[in-house]
Protein backbone atom coordinates (compact mmCIF):
# COMPACT_ATOMS: atom_id res chain seq x y z
CA UNK A 1 0.00 0.00 0.00
CA UNK A 2 1.48 3.47 -0.86
CA UNK A 3 1.14 6.52 -0.11
CA UNK A 4 -1.43 7.88 -2.41
CA UNK A 5 -3.44 4.25 -1.55
CA UNK A 6 -3.27 5.19 2.34
CA UNK A 7 -4.36 9.37 1.77
CA UNK A 8 -6.91 8.00 -0.19
CA UNK A 9 -8.27 6.00 2.65
CA UNK A 10 -8.08 8.49 5.27
CA UNK A 11 -9.65 11.47 3.46
CA UNK A 12 -12.41 9.15 2.38
CA UNK A 13 -13.25 8.37 5.41
CA UNK A 14 -13.08 11.67 6.56
CA UNK A 15 -15.21 12.90 3.98
CA UNK A 16 -17.85 10.13 5.06
CA UNK A 17 -17.51 10.50 8.93
CA UNK A 18 -18.05 14.66 8.51
CA UNK A 19 -20.99 14.05 6.39
CA UNK A 20 -22.53 11.89 8.80
CA UNK A 21 -21.70 14.37 11.42
CA UNK A 22 -23.62 17.67 9.17
CA UNK A 23 -26.74 15.68 9.26
CA UNK A 24 -26.31 13.61 12.99
CA UNK A 25 -25.02 16.80 15.26
CA UNK A 26 -27.54 18.27 17.64
CA UNK A 27 -26.04 21.62 17.33
CA UNK A 28 -26.30 23.49 14.11
CA UNK A 29 -23.00 25.30 14.63
CA UNK A 30 -21.35 22.08 14.70
CA UNK A 31 -23.37 20.83 11.72
CA UNK A 32 -21.84 23.79 9.68
CA UNK A 33 -18.05 22.86 11.24
CA UNK A 34 -18.57 19.43 10.12
CA UNK A 35 -19.60 20.76 6.38
CA UNK A 36 -16.23 22.49 6.65
CA UNK A 37 -14.36 19.57 7.92
CA UNK A 38 -16.37 17.75 4.88
CA UNK A 39 -15.40 20.27 2.25
CA UNK A 40 -11.30 20.21 3.16
CA UNK A 41 -11.62 16.15 3.29
CA UNK A 42 -12.69 16.28 -0.41
CA UNK A 43 -10.42 18.93 -1.67
CA UNK A 44 -7.65 16.46 -0.28
CA UNK A 45 -9.35 13.93 -2.43
CA UNK A 46 -9.24 16.00 -5.25
CA UNK A 47 -5.91 16.70 -4.60
CA UNK A 48 -5.03 13.06 -5.05
CA UNK A 49 -6.77 12.49 -7.96
CA UNK A 50 -5.05 15.63 -9.77
CA UNK A 51 -7.42 18.06 -10.08
CA UNK A 52 -5.42 20.48 -8.05
CA UNK A 53 -7.78 23.57 -9.41
CA UNK A 54 -10.74 22.96 -8.20
CA UNK A 55 -9.49 21.67 -4.77
CA UNK A 56 -8.48 24.67 -4.21
CA UNK A 57 -11.68 26.18 -5.10
CA UNK A 58 -13.20 24.47 -3.30
CA UNK A 59 -11.29 25.31 0.04
CA UNK A 60 -11.65 29.16 -0.96
CA UNK A 61 -15.61 29.34 -2.65
CA UNK A 62 -17.31 26.63 -0.17
CA UNK A 63 -15.14 26.94 3.02
CA UNK A 64 -14.23 30.87 2.76
CA UNK A 65 -17.52 31.56 1.50
CA UNK A 66 -20.69 29.70 1.74
CA UNK A 67 -19.39 27.53 4.98
CA UNK A 68 -19.12 30.43 6.54
CA UNK A 69 -22.73 32.26 5.02
CA UNK A 70 -24.03 29.32 6.62
CA UNK A 71 -22.31 30.19 10.21
CA UNK A 72 -23.13 33.46 9.81
CA UNK A 73 -27.17 32.66 9.31
CA UNK A 74 -27.01 30.14 11.92
CA UNK A 75 -25.48 32.51 14.81
CA UNK A 76 -27.75 34.97 13.54
CA UNK A 77 -31.30 33.65 13.87
CA UNK A 78 -32.33 33.03 17.18
CA UNK A 79 -34.43 29.80 17.07
CA UNK A 80 -34.73 27.17 19.60
CA UNK A 81 -32.70 24.00 17.53
CA UNK A 82 -33.44 21.83 20.40
CA UNK A 83 -37.36 22.31 19.24
CA UNK A 84 -36.97 21.66 16.11
CA UNK A 85 -35.29 18.09 16.43
CA UNK A 86 -38.77 17.12 18.04
CA UNK A 87 -39.92 14.15 16.35
CA UNK A 88 -36.38 13.87 15.05
CA UNK A 89 -36.19 9.63 15.68
CA UNK A 90 -39.75 9.38 13.82
CA UNK A 91 -38.10 9.55 10.63
CA UNK A 92 -35.01 7.50 11.22
CA UNK A 93 -37.06 4.45 9.47
CA UNK A 94 -37.77 6.32 6.38
CA UNK A 95 -34.42 7.48 6.29
CA UNK A 96 -32.95 4.46 6.56
CA UNK A 97 -34.72 2.60 3.88
CA UNK A 98 -34.29 5.44 1.60
CA UNK A 99 -30.62 5.24 2.27
CA UNK A 100 -30.57 1.04 1.90
CA UNK A 101 -32.21 1.83 -1.52
CA UNK A 102 -29.77 4.14 -2.42
CA UNK A 103 -26.77 2.47 -1.44
CA UNK A 104 -27.67 -0.89 -3.15
CA UNK A 105 -28.52 1.28 -6.63
CA UNK A 106 -25.23 3.54 -6.40
CA UNK A 107 -23.06 -0.06 -5.38
CA UNK A 108 -24.63 -1.45 -8.79
CA UNK A 109 -23.34 0.92 -10.71
CA UNK A 110 -20.45 1.87 -8.92
CA UNK A 111 -19.07 -1.81 -8.97
CA UNK A 112 -20.45 -2.80 -12.52
CA UNK A 113 -18.12 0.12 -14.07
CA UNK A 114 -16.56 -0.82 -17.03
CA UNK A 115 -14.37 1.11 -19.82
CA UNK A 116 -15.90 0.90 -23.18
CA UNK A 117 -13.65 -0.01 -26.29
CA UNK A 118 -10.71 2.05 -27.07
CA UNK A 119 -10.77 4.18 -23.89
CA UNK A 120 -7.40 4.30 -22.68
CA UNK A 121 -8.34 4.06 -19.03
CA UNK A 122 -4.64 5.05 -17.11
CA UNK A 123 -4.39 5.97 -13.70
CA UNK A 124 -4.50 9.57 -13.20
CA UNK A 125 -1.81 9.04 -10.96
CA UNK A 126 0.35 7.87 -13.31
CA UNK A 127 -0.60 10.71 -15.44
CA UNK A 128 -0.14 13.23 -12.98
CA UNK A 129 3.38 12.07 -12.17
CA UNK A 130 4.47 12.94 -15.66
CA UNK A 131 6.03 16.24 -15.33
CA UNK A 132 5.60 17.83 -18.94
CA UNK A 133 2.89 18.98 -20.56
CA UNK A 134 0.68 21.97 -18.57
CA UNK A 135 -0.63 21.50 -15.11
CA UNK A 136 -4.07 21.46 -14.04
CA UNK A 137 -5.07 24.77 -14.08
CA UNK A 138 -3.75 25.17 -17.19
CA UNK A 139 -5.66 23.02 -18.99
CA UNK A 140 -8.84 23.80 -17.56
CA UNK A 141 -8.19 27.89 -18.19
CA UNK A 142 -7.19 26.45 -21.87
CA UNK A 143 -10.88 25.19 -22.45
CA UNK A 144 -12.79 27.67 -19.74
CA UNK A 145 -11.89 30.62 -22.24
CA UNK A 146 -12.47 29.15 -25.41
CA UNK A 147 -14.54 26.60 -25.93
CA UNK A 148 -17.04 27.27 -22.93
CA UNK A 149 -16.64 30.74 -22.86
CA UNK A 150 -20.47 31.24 -23.09
CA UNK A 151 -21.16 29.25 -19.89
CA UNK A 152 -18.44 30.96 -18.14
CA UNK A 153 -20.21 34.00 -19.10
CA UNK A 154 -23.71 32.58 -18.06
CA UNK A 155 -21.58 31.29 -14.76
CA UNK A 156 -20.99 34.90 -14.06
CA UNK A 157 -24.57 36.06 -14.82
CA UNK A 158 -26.43 33.20 -12.64
CA UNK A 159 -24.27 35.19 -9.41
CA UNK A 160 -24.94 38.46 -10.19
CA UNK A 161 -28.62 37.31 -10.49
CA UNK A 162 -28.28 35.47 -7.14
CA UNK A 163 -26.94 38.52 -5.72
CA UNK A 164 -29.29 41.07 -6.69
CA UNK A 165 -31.67 38.55 -5.32
CA UNK A 166 -30.21 37.81 -1.91
CA UNK A 167 -29.84 41.75 -1.67
CA UNK A 168 -33.93 42.30 -2.33
CA UNK A 169 -34.48 39.57 -0.92
CA UNK A 170 -33.34 40.39 2.45
CA UNK A 171 -33.33 44.51 2.25
CA UNK A 172 -35.42 46.30 4.62
CA UNK A 173 -36.54 49.98 4.00
CA UNK A 174 -36.97 51.31 7.64
CA UNK A 175 -39.45 53.62 8.40
CA UNK A 176 -39.49 56.19 10.91
CA UNK A 177 -36.10 56.68 11.78
CA UNK A 178 -33.43 59.67 11.63
CA UNK A 179 -31.28 59.11 8.76
CA UNK A 180 -29.33 61.61 6.33
CA UNK A 181 -30.47 62.46 3.07
CA UNK A 182 -28.46 63.64 0.76
CA UNK A 183 -30.81 64.51 -2.05
CA UNK A 184 -32.17 67.19 0.33
CA UNK A 185 -29.10 68.66 1.42
CA UNK A 186 -27.88 68.81 -2.07
CA UNK A 187 -30.72 70.37 -3.36
CA UNK A 188 -30.88 73.24 -0.96
CA UNK A 189 -30.11 76.41 -2.52
CA UNK A 190 -28.83 79.65 -1.07
CA UNK A 191 -32.00 81.49 -0.32
CA UNK A 192 -34.13 78.95 1.46
CA UNK A 193 -31.13 78.74 3.52
CA UNK A 194 -29.58 81.97 4.30
CA UNK A 195 -31.54 84.60 5.83
CA UNK A 196 -29.44 88.29 6.18
CA UNK A 197 -31.36 90.57 8.42
CA UNK A 198 -29.53 93.54 9.18
CA UNK A 199 -30.62 94.01 12.98
CA UNK A 200 -30.92 97.46 14.45
CA UNK A 201 -28.48 98.48 17.33
CA UNK A 202 -29.82 97.74 21.35
CA UNK A 203 -33.16 96.32 19.79
CA UNK A 204 -32.31 92.58 19.31
CA UNK A 205 -34.75 90.76 16.19
CA UNK B 1 -4.55 0.71 -6.67
CA UNK B 2 -7.31 3.35 -6.32
CA UNK B 3 -9.63 2.89 -9.26
CA UNK B 4 -12.55 4.91 -10.00
CA UNK B 5 -15.07 2.75 -8.57
CA UNK B 6 -13.84 3.58 -5.08
CA UNK B 7 -13.75 7.67 -5.77
CA UNK B 8 -17.45 6.58 -6.97
CA UNK B 9 -18.42 4.90 -3.67
CA UNK B 10 -17.00 7.93 -1.34
CA UNK B 11 -19.49 10.34 -4.00
CA UNK B 12 -22.51 7.54 -3.31
CA UNK B 13 -22.37 7.43 0.40
CA UNK B 14 -21.89 11.01 1.06
CA UNK B 15 -24.88 11.64 -1.38
CA UNK B 16 -27.10 8.94 0.17
CA UNK B 17 -25.79 10.93 3.35
CA UNK B 18 -27.23 13.86 2.01
CA UNK B 19 -30.69 12.30 1.50
CA UNK B 20 -31.33 10.72 4.75
CA UNK B 21 -30.36 14.20 6.48
CA UNK B 22 -33.00 15.91 4.48
CA UNK B 23 -35.29 12.88 6.05
CA UNK B 24 -33.64 13.21 9.24
CA UNK B 25 -34.06 16.88 9.73
CA UNK B 26 -37.41 17.96 8.33
CA UNK B 27 -37.65 20.59 10.54
CA UNK B 28 -34.91 22.43 10.36
CA UNK B 29 -34.19 24.08 7.19
CA UNK B 30 -30.84 25.29 7.89
CA UNK B 31 -29.73 21.29 8.03
CA UNK B 32 -31.25 20.58 5.38
CA UNK B 33 -29.62 23.17 2.61
CA UNK B 34 -26.47 21.88 4.34
CA UNK B 35 -28.00 18.25 2.92
CA UNK B 36 -28.57 19.76 -0.39
CA UNK B 37 -24.54 21.17 -0.09
CA UNK B 38 -23.40 17.76 0.88
CA UNK B 39 -25.11 16.02 -2.34
CA UNK B 40 -24.07 18.56 -4.89
CA UNK B 41 -20.65 17.80 -3.40
CA UNK B 42 -20.80 14.41 -4.15
CA UNK B 43 -21.99 14.81 -7.81
CA UNK B 44 -18.89 16.75 -8.05
CA UNK B 45 -16.94 14.30 -7.07
CA UNK B 46 -18.44 11.98 -9.98
CA UNK B 47 -17.61 14.37 -12.68
CA UNK B 48 -13.99 15.15 -10.65
CA UNK B 49 -13.35 11.74 -10.52
CA UNK B 50 -14.92 10.78 -14.07
CA UNK B 51 -12.76 13.60 -15.62
CA UNK B 52 -9.64 12.55 -14.18
CA UNK B 53 -9.97 8.48 -15.15
CA UNK B 54 -11.02 8.99 -18.52
CA UNK B 55 -8.68 12.04 -19.04
CA UNK B 56 -11.12 14.24 -20.31
CA UNK B 57 -11.19 18.18 -18.90
CA UNK B 58 -14.39 18.48 -19.48
CA UNK B 59 -16.52 17.30 -16.26
CA UNK B 60 -13.96 19.55 -14.48
CA UNK B 61 -15.88 22.35 -16.48
CA UNK B 62 -19.19 20.91 -15.52
CA UNK B 63 -18.23 20.91 -11.75
CA UNK B 64 -16.82 24.35 -12.29
CA UNK B 65 -20.21 24.91 -12.95
CA UNK B 66 -22.30 23.06 -10.53
CA UNK B 67 -20.03 25.18 -7.74
CA UNK B 68 -21.46 28.21 -9.20
CA UNK B 69 -24.91 27.20 -9.31
CA UNK B 70 -24.63 25.82 -5.65
CA UNK B 71 -23.06 29.09 -4.28
CA UNK B 72 -25.98 30.89 -5.46
CA UNK B 73 -28.36 28.75 -4.20
CA UNK B 74 -26.65 28.94 -0.80
CA UNK B 75 -26.83 32.72 -0.84
CA UNK B 76 -30.50 32.75 -2.03
CA UNK B 77 -31.74 30.22 0.07
CA UNK B 78 -30.19 31.61 2.59
CA UNK B 79 -31.58 34.99 2.23
CA UNK B 80 -34.93 33.37 1.91
CA UNK B 81 -34.51 31.93 5.40
CA UNK B 82 -33.26 34.93 6.95
CA UNK B 83 -36.82 37.09 5.40
CA UNK B 84 -38.40 34.11 6.62
CA UNK B 85 -37.64 34.19 9.95
CA UNK B 86 -38.31 38.45 9.90
CA UNK B 87 -41.77 37.50 9.12
CA UNK B 88 -42.34 34.72 10.93
CA UNK B 89 -40.07 34.50 14.54
CA UNK B 90 -39.41 30.60 13.39
CA UNK B 91 -37.91 28.63 10.64
CA UNK B 92 -40.73 25.72 11.29
CA UNK B 93 -40.82 23.88 7.49
CA UNK B 94 -44.10 22.73 8.59
CA UNK B 95 -45.45 26.11 8.87
CA UNK B 96 -44.26 27.42 5.77
CA UNK B 97 -47.41 27.08 3.61
CA UNK B 98 -48.12 30.92 5.33
CA UNK B 99 -45.61 31.82 2.92
CA UNK B 100 -48.36 31.63 0.10
CA UNK B 101 -49.59 35.28 0.39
Amino acid sequence: MDFAEIAFRVFAVATIAWGLGVILSRNPVHSVLCLIMAFISTAGLFVLIGAEYLAFLLVVVYVGAVAVLFLFVVMMLDVDFEELRAGYAKYIPAGIIVSVVLMVEIGFIAMSWTSGEGIIFDGPMERAAAPDGPNNAEQLGMVLYTDYVHYFQIAGLILLVAMIGAILLTFRERRGIKTQDVGAQVARTREEAVEVVSVPTGKGI
Amino acid sequence: MIGLSDYLLVAGLLFAIGVVGIFLNRKNVIIILMSIELMLLAVNINFVAFSMFLGDIKGQVFAFMILTVAAAEAAIGLAILVTFFRNRGDISVETANTMKN
